[in-house]
């Protein structure tokens, strides 16, 4: 195999086993809500999306409009627009591989990629390319492994959306780890927790994405400090996979 | 039963949805203009509040003041936090976590 690709395959490594888990969770949960594997491979080939697709089982089972669908996905997913934001000078010359790259950004494939750097004698666009491929393929085996199992097999899936939960508390925790800035994420508590109380569980998030930007905004001499302001994730994760290279 | 044209239009607007997201900061900022610093400023700061309001999110459901007093969350979420600050594991922390979440919403709690 050659080296930007062996480098890309070890450095998916870690997202492979989050990907098989959460991926089967969301494939159990569509087939009992019956949506088998071919739907699942559908959704997880072209969504791509974890939470999101977790919630589409919702709006799926709940036969939500298309306008709610919509307005849904955009909330749970507007964060991506800020991924991008981040990534559009280290992508400017992918040429071929920028529009895969970018479909596939996903919260981990980001995480890998966001400091901009590939292995010594590698070319970034390329590297960013197999890892994201690396990572769709896991969560598309995950997803429809979940499937299959879940319609074979009949058993109590209740709780099994806390695979969720649970991918999103692991994050939290890693950047929080990786970083000594906490402030952003604080008020991103607060915010939210606020919002949830003042407008209830199914329509808090508008109003918490729209206080938590107001707040950051607003207050951005106080989370701000220059040089010290770095993308935890990428930190923590790259610091993740140097301890697993080494360890190897 | 599953309503085919309706499920159909529903995963495509969810996947249209996403992918527009993802590609549009790449049309509107990706020519030759630079990005406004409120927006990268926003790059960096904004990732960590959203994925705490995603944690909220995933607790929206919880019932703290009766039973069963979002303990399973409770317990599943910190053992996650835990699993996961130790070993750095992502199977591990979200395998384990929803396990347990599992066993302690139809076992224990039950």
């Amino acid at each position: 195999m050659e080296k930007t690709i062996r480098t890309a395959f070890v450095k998916s490594l870690p997202v492979m086993a989050g990907y098989l888990a959460l991926g089967f969770g969301f494939g159990v949960l569509a087939a009992q809500a019956g949506y088998g594997p071919l739907w699942v491979l559908a959704m997880s080939v072209t969504i791509y999306a974890g939470a999101m697709q977790y919630l589409a089982v919702d709006l799926l089972a709940n036969h939500a409009t298309l306008v709610a669908t919509a307005v849904a996905t955009f909330m749970v997913n507007a964060r991506h627009i800020f991924y991008g934001v981040t990534m559009i000078d280290k992508y400017r010359n992918a040429g071929k591989y920028k529009p895969y790259i970018v479909f596939g950004m996903t919260d981990e494939t980001y995480s890998l990629t966001c400091d901009g750097k590939s292995p010594e004698g590698t070319d970034f666009p390329r590297f960013a390319f197999w890892l994201t491929l690396f990572d769709h393929l896991y969560w598309i085996a995950g997803c429809v492994l979940g499937a299959v199992v879940g319609t074979l097999v009949e058993f109590d899936s209740r709780g099994v959306d806390f695979a969720m939960t649970a991918l999103f508390v692991a994050v939290f925790v890693e950047q929080w780890k990786g970083t000594r800035r906490h402030r952003p994420a604080l008020v991103g508590v607060a915010v939210s927790v606020l919002a949830l109380l003042a407008f209830g569980p199914d329509s808090f998030l508008i109003p918490a994405t729209l206080g938590i930007c107001v707040v950051l905004i607003g207050g951005r001499r106080f989370f701000e400090t220059k040089n010290e302001m770095e993308t935890p994730t990428a930190q923590a994760v790259a610091n993740d996979a140097a301890e697993k290279e080494g360890g190897r | 039963m599953i309503d085919f044209s309706h499920s159909v239009a529903i995963v495509a607007v969810v996947a249209a949805v996403t992918a527009g997201l993802r590609f549009f900061p790449f049309f509107v900022f990706g020519g030759k203009r630079k990005t406004p610093e409120v927006v990268s400023y926003l790059g960096v700061a904004l990732p960590p509040a959203i994925i705490a309001m995603l944690v909220v999110y995933c607790f929206r459901h919880a019932t703290p003041t009766r039973y069963p007093f979002a303990l399973p969350e409770l317990i599943a979420g910190v053992a996650v936090a835990i699993l996961h600050a130790w070993k750095k594991n992502m199977l591990l922390s979200a395998g384990g976590g929803t396990l347990l979440y599992m066993a302690l919403l139809q076992r224990v709690f039950a």
